[in-house]
């Protein structure tokens, strides 16, 4: 069922593809192919590609139960918050507490958690600052 | 000789102390990336590319730290292959039907040495074979014009499926959808925008850098926290190492099958879509066919940990071959290679001979002193490592994660590269799950704009005629490789794709 769906979602997306493709405006200097001729083909494979991934498909993957895909959801909620968070503030606190967050839901106990962040955030800020001279985004500590 | 005059000119590059410190540094953590399982020489090389740029390292240098790093991943995977019954990364995984047999026989230490004796001498054949054979291929590129570059393209997308997927629809799916990510942006050759809906982050293009980072790196987080599997597999278990040196007389025993193997390995490397785990799959079933008299393979023999690990390091070698004389990666890790050498603006290729033979000749003089450097460590030092893999992955896991986001801030300073590469995490993660190869894409990303562009210009010199691309007998015999490697795989590929995937580390893992 799983690659059924996955067929339907590429021929969707193929479809998608191909559109936007139509809609790309052609510049009045253009060589004999033209910028829509390349992505025309390879929506095509992707279209004739997923028919045949719906029509044959293979036997089921082993899906998590909803935990887990909520496990997945709350790591990828952290690290888009960490993406966005990281210039307000800062390299060393933004990292340490998405590392903890990370050994955390990994297993780890709180403390070894909080040691797993602290000590990524600190090793990676003397590794790549202080000794490679790498610019990491500063917060409201300079850090 | 124009070959040895060009070696040693190569030597003179990559005996600096920076190159030399370098190669060190790389056939270090290569070693330790390997020996984990979770981290092969793929995802290994992606997460350490931005290292390479925040060290503001030129070409020469920074593909000896990252061949070194890929070639210490080749010795490592065989570590906890043979202590552990887990393979490291995917191409050791042929290592555990003898290693691990061995290792209860208490013969742990004699199976780790003999493996990296092994190892050597693939990795040492391998590299002259690449000396011997890359400057041929050159001669045959140089006849290559556009229309046969765009066929040589579609062959590498068409057989590299062959062996990495079981369904070759979707490796077919997950070229096409890498071909479709790398025409977002202005199109080079008119100057339209094409696929941004506006945003002007994606007038660049989606960077390459960030989506390997995404799809190999992040996604092995995403999976170890679905099966919080945050224990290490060594927990609890004590490694009794013993003797560190090979018997001469195992040695001997295993000299014809190490040759044998190299060789295989070597050749199945050098095709396009095989890559290390298939090298060390078909020499293991060689030998076994070959000298398995007595039926001892598979319950400790020497020669079952020898065969693959021979083969699998002559395979690593041979992949280089097509990556560096046609622009051509035959798999995972060659072709994030790749990629890095097109951050640095050098084009792979035949011309990359001619124009930049420093960057050639320095790296395969450099391939030849971590070699050495590798033997070294991987025999007197194996214990180092063995103790590496009490490592438990709820400490490993974060650190990837973290490395990888400051290696793609470091490059672009911006959150936006961040989200993309989150979603090709995210994207990296389901596709595993569906069993979709992740190469494809990656491939697809970094070749789109040229085959693109070698298409174009194939046609638009024969004023728009279409026929033109099978119009040579060169690209004609591209085009019948291509479509064979295809179709090969559905007809007869099965039984040797059952057999390959019967022993894998991890469900969906990335391959070499």
């Amino acid at each position: 069922m799983s690659d059924r769906i996955f067929g339907v979602f590429g021929i969707l997306l193929a479809l998608g593809f191909a559109i936007s493709a139509f809609a790309i405006e052609e510049s009045f200097l253009s060589d004999a192919v033209g910028p829509k001729a390349f992505p025309l083909i390879i929506a095509a494979v992707l279209a004739l590609s997923s028919a045949v991934i719906a029509l044959r498909p293979d036997p089921e993957p082993h899906w998590p139960d909803f935990g887990r895909i909520a496990e997945i959801a709350a790591a990828v909620v952290v690290m888009v918050l960490y993406a966005q968070l990281l210039p307000e503030l800062g390299f060393v606190i933004a990292t340490a507490l998405a590392a903890a967050f990370l050994g955390w839901r990994l297993g780890s106990g709180p403390l070894g958690a909080l040691m797993t962040g602290i000590g990524t955030s600190v090793g990676i800020y003397v590794i790549f600052h202080l000794v490679l001279g790498l610019s990491l985004a500063r917060g409201p500590f300079g850090f | 000789m124009d070959m040895f005059s060009n070696l040693a000119d190569g030597f003179a590059i990559a005996l600096t102390f920076q190159n030399l410190g370098l190669a060190l540094l790389g056939c270090f953590l290569g070693t330790v990336m390997g020996a984990l399982p979770g981290l092969g020489p793929s995802n290994g090389v992606a997460i350490l590319i931005p290292l390479a740029f925040t060290l503001g390292l030129d070409a020469t240098p920074a593909l000896i730290l990252l061949t070194s790093v890929y070639y210490g991943a080749m010795y490592g995977g065989r570590i906890s292959s043979i202590l552990l019954n887990i393979p490291g990364d995917e191409p050791a995984m042929m290592t555990c039907l003898d290693g691990y047999p061995m290792a209860k026989k208490g013969m742990a230490g004699e199976a780790l040495s003999l493996s990296g004796v092994a190892s050597f001498v693939g990795a040492f054949l391998a590299t002259w074979g690449l000396i011997l054979l890359a400057p041929q291929l050159v001669k045959i590129a140089l006849l290559f014009g556009p229309a046969e570059y765009f066929a040589l393209f579609a062959l590498a997308f068409m057989t590299l499926g062959g062996v990495s997927s079981t369904n070759q629809a979707k490796s077919a799916f997950a070229a096409a959808l890498g071909l479709g990510l790398a025409m977002v942006g202005v199109d080079t050759q008119t100057g339209v925008p094409r696929f941004t809906f506006g945003e002007v982050h994606l007038y660049d293009g989606l960077d390459f850098l960030v989506a390997i980072v995404g799809l190999f790196a992040l996604s092995e987080v995403f999976i170890f926290l679905e099966e919080r599997h945050g224990k290490s597999d060594a927990e609890g278990r004590s490694f009794k190492i013993g003797r560190l040196t090979p018997p001469l007389s195992m040695l001997k025993a295993c000299t014809p099958t190490m040759l044998r193997t190299s060789l295989l390995g070597f050749l199945a490397g050098v095709l396009p879509g095989a890559g290390a785990s298939l090298g060390s799959f078909i020499s293991y079933s060689m030998e076994k066919r070959l000298v398995d008299k007595e039926g001892t393979f598979g319950t400790g023999d020497p020669r079952g940990v020898a065969a693959p690990e021979a083969g699998n390091n002559a395979a690593a070698g041979g992949a280089l071959v097509p990556m560096l004389a046609l622009g051509v990666p035959g798999s995972g890790t060659t072709a994030v290679l790749l990629a890095v050498l097109l951050a640095l603006n050098i084009t792979p290729g035949p011309l990359l001979f001619t124009n930049n033979p420093d960057v050639v000749w320095g790296l395969i003089a450099a391939l030849f002193i971590a070699n050495f450097m590798l033997l070294a460590m991987n025999i007197p030092m194996v214990g180092l490592f063995t103790r590496l893999l009490l490592i438990p992955p709820r400490v490993l896991m974060p650190i990837v994660a973290m490395v990888s986001f400051v290696g793609i801030y470091g490059i672009s300073g911006s959150s936006f590269d961040l989200m993309v590469m989150i979603g090709f995490g995210v994207m990296g993660w389901g596709l595993r799950k569906l069993d979709v190869p992740l190469v494809p894409i990656i491939l697809g990303t970094l070749l789109g704009n040229a085959m693109e562009n070698n298409l174009r210009r194939a046609i638009t010199i024969d004023d728009g005629n279409w026929l033109t691309l099978v119009d040579s007998p060169l690209s004609i015999g591209l085009w019948v490789v291509a479509i064979t490697g295809f179709l090969l795989p559905v007809v007869v590929g099965r039984r040797v794709k059952a057999q390959m995937h019967r022993r894998r580390d991890t469900e969906g893992s990335i391959g070499d």
